[in-house]
């Protein structure tokens, strides 16, 4: 279980970090697909829970796809549409990161941001345990 | 296990419906989901296959209301029953607060029921779980058979096959009809929800 100040710290960072970065929308949830933390810039309308819970599986789906060709992890993945694309990343063994964008942004940028909210997140985690 | 949110007060719960093929776990859900239409905001997702079976999961979630200030909200999933899908289950298991096991009381079923079960108590073990101590409900399903000429399995045998050594609480259900959907769900939250009360309260 998060305890408070872990759960601030990771709102703040992902707020800082990425939203204000331009992303349209980012979740933090654990692997069993339950949403830790939501945000979105205000003007996007997403089934939030549904979507944890797909992302869950789809990630799960991906890393018994790794363990099957010998890898022991696919740490990322990008989904890229048309309109908007999404980037996951692992952050630790039990959550992920799941980061959604429209064209606007590029994809480094996305990565670039994503690395340093991750490393963020990893240092709450710790620090505030 | 339960995702406690101490900052949003919100309480995530993951019940799963597991069971062999056929057995009426997507019907439980889309029962479910008829009844509580009014409560549940997202539309259930289905992931299956071109002729509707469970390719990964079905996924229902819903309020049920606070308790100390929490909002619960239970997430029911389906695993795929198909023997081929084993893989899918197990991740469909992670993080499971309490399990449905629906099992088919055809007779022709019977050996699936307990080859289901025994494939159960196995994926628990790989995420250290016990089917022992984790809240668990058994639903006989497929009860409305009985109006027909199908042979079907008497409760006595279910429960000697199944829960002779679980001892869990076990309902005779319809899911196609309804018949006990409800109260196995009831009882499976209300298990589900007392096993992690020391956690949250």
């Amino acid at each position: 279980m998060f305890n408070q100040s872990q759960l601030d710290g990771i709102d703040h960072i992902i707020q800082a970090n990425l939203i204000e970065s331009g992303l349209d929308n980012v979740i933090f949830l654990d692997m069993a697909g339950n949403a830790i933390a939501k945000h979105d810039n205000g003007k996007t309308q997403l089934d939030s829970i549904a979507f944890a819970a797909l992302a869950a599986g789809n990630f799960a789906a991906v890393d018994a796809m790794a363990k099957l060709v010998g890898e022991t992890e696919f740490s990322l993945l990008f989904h890229k549409g048309e309109k908007s694309s999404i980037h996951f990343s692992k952050v630790t063994d039990d959550t992920l990161l799941i980061a959604m964008f429209n064209k606007d942004i590029s994809l480094g940028l996305v990565r670039l941001k994503v690395a340093e909210t991750i490393d963020g997140i990893k240092k709450i985690l710790t620090e505030n345990a | 296990m339960a995702l406690i949110n101490v900052k949003t007060k919100e309480v995530q719960i993951k019940i799963v419906y597991y069971g062999p093929g056929r057995g009426g776990k997507t019907t439980n859900l889309e029962y479910i989901n008829e009844t509580y239409r009014n409560q549940i905001k997202t539309e259930m997702v289905s992931l299956k296959t071109q002729d509707d079976r469970t390719l990964f999961f079905d996924f229902l979630p819903f309020d049920v209301g606070q308790i100390k200030g929490f909002d619960i909200t239970i997430q029911l999933y389906t695993v795929p029953g198909q023997v081929k899908y084993n893989a899918t289950r197990r991740l469909v298991l992670r993080g499971v607060d309490g399990i449905v096991f629906v099992a088919d009381v055809q007779k022709e079923q019977r050996k699936k029921n307990i080859d289901s079960l025994n494939q159960l108590y196995e994926n628990l073990e790989s995420y250290n779980l016990d089917l022992f101590n984790i809240p668990l409900v058994m639903q006989y399903n497929k009860i409305d058979l009985k109006k027909t000429p199908v042979p079907l399995l008497a409760s006595n045998i279910m429960q000697k096959d199944l829960n002779s050594m679980l001892r869990v609480p076990a309902f005779e259900a319809s899911a196609l009809n309804g018949g006990n959907v409800i109260a196995t769900l009831k009882k499976i939250i209300s298990m589900t929800l007392a096993s992690i009360q020391d956690q949250i309260f």
